[in-house]
């Protein structure tokens, strides 16, 4: 490990790590990250670019890297595109490098790098479409093969991810010297204050010097000992919403092999408020100039860091490029560690830290810029001149170190609707005026330096919890503030020179590329970024994002700030998906539903299905009938039709209506009347939406004057209560009616067949069942096994029929009572499939028909539309595209061979080879009835093709079926078989 | 993610509430035609700026509540119950 100095660093020397980059092992130590442990042991080569597969280095010391992005982890737990520098070093540790075949060293697909003239930012626009048959046999195949960086994991994730949410008075986002600061001004005003710092050490730029350790851990404990300050390490602030509301990913057990047992992975927080405090730090930008991607290139604050904080030197001698003061502290750096430092050089004339360095004996050049690197795999050679071009000077050196200058971490402030303002004195932009209630401190405002963070820190973490209705802090020592002379950085963005200059090295974007964007007429900003995809990929653009920017305003001869930089959007960093779901996975992807009679259907061999969120027997499988599916769902459907069925409906929606006024609004609900319907009736009803489309459909009984207990389909159940609820709050609150949900509360069975009646005689209580005494559609409650019930004598199968609800608690009981009952019938439990092919058999439209798009006219119901007034949907429902008598109409379908099905969704067609649809299959199922199969349809003309032969076509499964046109309802259509 | 002073329930946050659009549209009398009734469900002024507007608090009173709230900033500043008469500030 020559790379790793002998002395200093954070690392902890005593614990050895062992570790696996690409096959080969490596020894680290605790407190190393990836990269830094990488380095130490003098691994260079890390990355192959996104579209050309140059070779690439570590270029920072954080999240922001857009080089070293690899697969970390094996198996289930793998991820992919994780940066470097932002991963924990722990034992056993497996990495691997990405976008590179078959190996980082020989990359077969560098090639490309050599076909980069014919690749510049959007060539994709103008290649790719001839011939036209290519594209899918050739093109796409070949892109997806070529698309995305890293591969993801197919396994499941064998992580949970918890969900969290907290208040707070004051939210410190950053642990740097502004934000210790303002945790501790805020914290000792006794406000209650959350920190939260991405890094697993706090202190920020605190860590890179060591004279200012004492105090940064002064700061740690003061902020431990308040029990009203929470610490927050591995947590990423990744957003800012509405209202003060910020999004955290606090990364719980990342930093281990694996999370201990019954430990989340990762919360996913989210943090409400009162004041926000942003010290969020500065960015350091890259400069363009040829080959700044070569491996060995690094930013100038990312080589201190390793440095100063790791003890892994990133080269052995090194030359510094820079326009500003700040980048000389890594040469200082170098200096003490033994690190050869051959050249400062500086694009301005005369700077202070020039004249210091040279007093140390360091070699400046100022008014001079790189103008370019040679080594290909490596930094071999820099080549340096004046300003103007002239008088270069070649150093072999094997690092090279470039700073533009330091951005502002603006994402969070911009993010919660700050306008950012332009700063010449930093050549950045800043946070302009608050709009939520938020503020900057430190280097996230450009103040840079440690002193002037601290004071900001505090003064604007005291303000902060001063607003939040705390008193003023009690005050604390903070760190001296510097007297050395200090000059300005000059905006400098690009040296111009021939070859290939990087300004986003995650998509391979170049200055050129900026300049052929603008030529082409993406000249505004977000047009420029999307042609060429600069700042597009994880990292944002964080290194190089406004470097683009100024090239684009070079090219329009505009001001950067004119120009601007594209909107920031959350995510701050990228986040897994995991920690966004949380545990909603799997079967808790979604509540579960179970009606109260659910227990009985699984002791009883059902086979459950999902319908929404509800669990429902689907048929009840019988030993000798396993493997069959038809079996069952036949017979069910049979013993309905020829015996008697029981079948658990408890999943419709029911409401309780009352009121003086229920009758009229029920009126105003449905297209047909319910003012009239007498006390102890049912109605059918059909509800229309505003635009007079057919919404939902159910039974309406009356139970008293100003009560009645309405029925919805299972699936629009909550939709309908919210509809009536709007109606009743906001367009007509002068109703005197109230309702509420009684879904859950009452369990409802149907009990549907010939014998259904003598069956239910033996057990209903307090209640004459003969066809007089409860005539079709009549409504009346009773008992059964002492249970209280109500029963309607309805049908959904056109036979014979009564439904009883009970309250839920009683359904069991009530159950077994009627199959008690039935046995001597030979009474069968019918489940959904059997009753959606009894349905079908009648006619009766459900989902299907109920699609969204259909009227009561489509659907045969015009006799449910009342003469005499209003309606919801009445008025719309005339539009002459929805009254046009040529659309289509439900009608039923008989496969002239009834051995073939007219599959739901084919289209109705004249002839074979017809291309012109007259409607569409909606339901299909076999008919226990008239045995073969039978479908509904709706039918352009319907009335022209009655008893007419139509093709049924599904062209994706080849099929052709000849049918004949009838009347929906196959089964009973003069209604007999209720009314017995 | 907003916070909403339901009138019945105090502030509650945003996940409790389903919206429901503009509050200023007025049901045309039954008689009105299809012109009125088709303005009454598709056209809507969509400010960018002050906007009187439904929430339904589906997971608390289910009542539905009337909000004042700016489509840009995302500033609240009123609310009240469906029949409260509320305004825009004069900004």
């Amino acid at each position: 490990m020559s790379h790793r100095l002998a002395s200093g660093g954070r690392i902890d020397r005593a614990k050895r790590l062992q570790f696996q980059f690409d096959g080969r092992s490596f020894t680290g130590h605790a407190g190393d990250t990836l990269a830094s442990a990488l380095i130490a042991n003098g691994v260079r080569l890390v990355g192959r670019s996104f579209k050309y597969h140059r070779p690439r280095g570590i270029l920072t010391a954080g999240a922001e890297e857009p080089n070293a992005l690899v697969g970390l982890r094996d198996g289930a737990r793998r991820e992919a595109n994780m940066p470097m520098p932002a991963i924990e070093l722990f034992d056993g540790l497996t990495a691997q490098s990405q976008n590179r075949w078959p190996s980082l060293d020989f990359d077969v697909l560098s090639i490309n790098a050599k076909l980069a003239r014919f690749m510049p930012a959007g060539f994709y626009y103008k290649t790719f479409m001839w011939p036209a048959s290519f594209w899918e046999k050739f093109y796409e195949p070949m892109i997806r093969r070529a698309a995305g960086l890293g591969e993801a994991s197919r396994d499941p994730d064998p992580d949970h991810y918890d969900a969290v949410h907290a208040h707070c008075d004051v939210l410190v986002v950053g642990s740097g010297a502004a934000g210790l600061s303002a945790a501790r001004a805020a914290g000792e005003a006794g406000a209650r204050v959350i920190l939260c710092e991405q890094d697993f050490e706090l202190g920020g730029g605190l860590l890179l010097d060591p004279r200012h350790e004492a105090w940064r851990a002064d700061m740690i404990a003061a902020l431990g000992a308040m029990p009203e300050v929470t610490i927050m390490p591995r947590s990423t602030v990744f957003g800012y919403y509405d209202h003060n509301v910020l999004g955290v990913i606090e990364r719980v057990a990342d930093h281990l092999p694996t999370p201990p047992q019954h430990v989340a992975r990762q919360r996913y927080w989210t943090i409400r408020a009162r004041e926000v405090v942003l010290a969020t730090g500065a960015y350091e930008r890259l400069i363009a100039f040829p080959e700044n991607d070569t491996p060995g290139v690094m930013l100038a604050g990312a080589a201190l860091s390793y440095v100063r904080r790791f003890a892994a030197a990133p080269g052995r001698r090194a030359v510094l490029f820079t326009n500003n003061d700040e980048a000389y502290d890594t040469a200082f750096a170098f200096l003490e560690s033994g690190i050869d430092v051959a050249a400062i050089v500086d694009v301005r004339p005369v700077s202070a830290r020039a004249e210091t360095a040279r007093l140390r004996g360091l070699n400046v050049l100022s008014g001079s810029v790189v103008a370019g690197v040679s080594g290909g795999k490596s930094v071999e050679r820099v080549s340096v001149t004046k300003r103007n071009g002239s008088a270069p000077d070649i150093f072999s050196v094997d690092l090279l170190c470039m700073s533009g200058g330091h951005n502002p971490a603006i994402h969070l402030a911009s993010q919660s609707q700050a306008k950012m303002e332009w700063s010449d004195a930093i050549a950045s932009f800043v946070p302009g005026a608050s709009k939520q209630r938020e503020n900057s401190a430190g280097a996230a405002r450009g103040s840079f330096g440690i002193p002037i963070a601290a004071r900001e820190g505090a003064a604007t973490g005291a303000a902060a919890a001063t607003a939040a209705g705390f008193g003023a802090a009690v005050g604390f020592t903070l760190p001296d503030a510097e007297t050395s002379p200090r000059t300005p950085i000059e905006a400098f963005w690009e040296v111009k020179a021939e070859g290939k200059s990087f300004i986003d090295f995650q998509n391979d974007v170049t200055g050129d590329d900026i300049r052929l964007a603008h030529r082409e007429g993406y000249s505004h900003i977000e047009h420029a970024k999307r042609y060429t995809t600069h700042t597009m990929a994880t990292d944002q653009g964080k290194s190089g994002g406004l470097v683009g920017a100024a090239l684009l305003a070079e090219a329009r001869g505009e001001t950067i700030p004119a120009v601007g930089v594209p909107t920031y959007r959350p995510f701050v960093t990228p986040i897994t998906y995991g920690a966004i779901v949380g545990h909603a996975v799997g079967a808790d992807f979604n509540p579960i539903r179970r009606t109260a009679l659910h227990d009985w259907h699984l002791r009883n061999g059902a086979t459950m299905m999902e319908a929404g969120l509800w669990m429902r027997p689907a048929f009840y499988a019988q030993a000798h009938e396993k493997g069959d599916i038809w079996a069952p769902i036949l017979r069910e459907a049979k013993a309905v039709r020829q015996a008697v069925g029981i079948c658990d409906v408890s999943t419709l929606g029911k409401i309780d209506v009352q009121g003086r006024d229920a009758a009229m609004f029920l009126d105003r609900l449905y297209t047909n009347t319910f003012s009239t319907l007498a006390v102890g009736k049912a109605r059918y009803g059909l509800m229309l939406r505003e635009d007079g489309i057919v919404f939902d459909d159910g039974t309406t009984s009356r139970i008293a004057d100003d009560r009645f207990f309405m029925t919805t389909t299972t699936g629009n159940a909550a939709r309908v209560l919210e509809h009536m609820e709007f109606y009743a709050q906001t367009i007509w609150p002068e109703l005197d009616v109230q309702f509420c949900t009684i879904s859950d509360q009452w369990a409802g069975m149907s009990i549907a067949g010939p014998q259904s009646r003598k069956t239910i005689e033996k057990i209903v209580q307090g209640l004459d069942l003969g066809n007089e005494a409860v005539p079709f559609m009549g409504v009346a409650d009773a008992t059964v096994a002492n249970c209280p019930v109500r029963v309607f004598r309805i049908s959904f199968s056109g036979e014979l029929a009564y439904e009883i609800a009970t309250p839920a608690g009683y359904a069991e009981p009530v159950w077994e009572a009627v199959l008690a009952a039935g046995k001597e019938f030979g009474i069968t439990p019918y489940g959904l499939e059997a009753l959606g092919l009894l349905r079908i058999e009648k006619g009766h439209v459900a989902g299907p028909e109920l699609g969204g798009h259909t009227t009561a006219r489509d659907l045969g119901l015009e006799r449910m539309i009342k003469k005499r007034g209003d309606y919801i949907g009445r008025v719309l429902a005339e539009r002459p595209g929805l009254a046009d008598p040529d659309r289509p109409r439900l009608v039923g379908l008989r496969p002239v061979d009834s051995s073939k099905p007219a599959r739901a969704g084919g289209h109705l067609i004249e002839t074979p080879g017809s291309s012109q649809s007259l409607g569409w299959v909606t339901s299909s199922n076999q008919s226990v009835e008239l045995g073969g199969w039978i479908a509904l349809a709706m039918l352009s003309r319907a009335e022209h093709w009655m008893g007419k032969r139509l093709y049924a076509a599904f062209p994706l499964r080849k099929e052709m079926v000849e049918v004949e046109v009838t009347h929906p309802h196959h089964v009973d259509h003069e209604n007999v078989r209720v009314r017995t | 993610m907003h916070q909403i002073k339901c009138p019945w329930c105090g502030i509650r946050d945003e996940a409790e509430f389903s919206y429901r659009g503009d509050a200023t549209v007025q049901r045309p009398a039954p008689d009105s035609g299809i012109d009125a009734f088709n303005d009454f469900i598709y056209t809507r002024a969509n400010p960018r700026g002050w906007h009187v507007e439904w929430w339904h608090h589906v997971a608390g009173c289910r009542q539905h509540v009337k909000v004042v709230r700016h489509t840009m900033t995302h500033e609240i500043h009123a609310t009240g119950k469906a029949t409260d008469k509320l305004e825009a500030p004069s900004s």
